[in-house]
């Protein structure tokens, strides 16, 4: 389903646990090569951003994480983890022919923004991050600890 | 230098304006919400409508929709844009506990009256990163055209 894979940014110092999907790179800066769309955003001491509209789920092995972030490529696309809370951001880069007047405009602000606080069940180390067609997909794993476990009890 | 279609630049007293006209009734607060085919705000897909001197350009904003199976169509003037998005939980394995719900799904429908200068024979559509472009050419007569001063 995720056909590009994008990287996550760990903001945190923690060495990763166990897998090698969140390189330890630095974060990517979403608005620097998108200098079209952000133009105007150059300006504005506070960059405007809507909540893009998300669906989330969760099976056995973890959740699922999906959002709508139309015009996003994913190159714009920066998602970040600060201690538990996840960070969604996108910037879209929808270009206009030359000399474009708006006529309407139902969509006015260029970039999603959203944060999540992740539960310590699961497992931050692991998680994938793919765009398609303008859907930011997450999958946040759980731990593999997360099991019932049984407590022998000692008697005195 | 290429703008996006995101900026309209509007002066401040006319976004306040345009707030308190969009609290005032329930319609897309814009100079063209009172076309016939004026959508209630919130409609799916977004969508922004710009014009240059060669076209009017159409972006709906469409994520996750598969290009095949977008439906353009240009009937009497009328720009219509329709097809059906699924919901990404919908069809997975029970036990599967639902948190946020809040992404359109469904099948759906917008239209945009196009100007009587529309050419409806060159119309192009592209579908890129969850935005379908649609350009419709104009008419080489209703183009500025510069006249000589004789």
């Amino acid at each position: 389903m995720m056909t590009e894979q994008t990287q996550l940014s760990r903001a945190d110092n923690e060495p990763a646990t166990s897998g090698t999907s969140v390189p330890t790179s630095a974060s990517r800066k979403p608005s620097s090569a998108h200098s079209a769309a952000g133009a105007n955003a150059v300006e504005r001491p506070i960059e405007r951003a809507v909540e893009p509209a998300v669906e989330i789920f969760e099976d056995a092995g973890g959740i699922t994480v999906l959002a709508d972030m139309p015009g996003v490529p994913r190159e714009g696309l920066n998602v970040q983890l600060d201690g538990d809370t996840l960070v969604i951001e996108g910037e879209a880069a929808v270009l206009a022919p030359e000399g474009m007047r708006g006529l309407w405009a139902e969509i006015n602000v260029p970039r999603y923004r959203r944060a999540f606080t992740l539960g310590r069940e699961l497992d931050v180390a692991r998680i994938e991050a793919g765009v398609k067609d303008g859907v930011l997909t997450l999958r946040i794993p759980k731990q593999a600890h997360a099991q019932p476990r049984r407590i022998a009890v000692s008697t005195t | 230098m290429f703008a996006t279609v995101f900026h309209r630049p509007q002066p401040l007293l006319d976004q306040l304006a345009q707030l308190q006209q969009a609290l005032s009734r329930p319609r897309a607060s814009d100079a063209t919400a009172d076309g016939i085919r004026a959508a209630l705000a919130g409609s799916f897909p977004p969508v922004n409508v710009g014009r240059t001197e060669r076209s009017i350009e159409v972006y709906a904003f469409a994520p996750g929709l598969d290009a095949q199976a977008i439906d353009v169509t240009v009937e009497r003037g009328v720009l219509r844009i329709s097809g059906e998005r699924r919901s990404g939980s919908k069809g997975a394995a029970d036990g599967v506990q639902i948190y946020a719900a809040e992404r359109w799904h469904g099948r759906f429908s917008r239209a945009v009256t196009l100007p009587e200068e529309a050419d409806t024979g060159r119309v192009e559509a592209h579908y890129r990163d969850g935005v379908l472009r649609v350009s419709v050419g104009l008419r080489e007569q209703a183009r500025p055209q510069r006249v000589n001063v004789q």
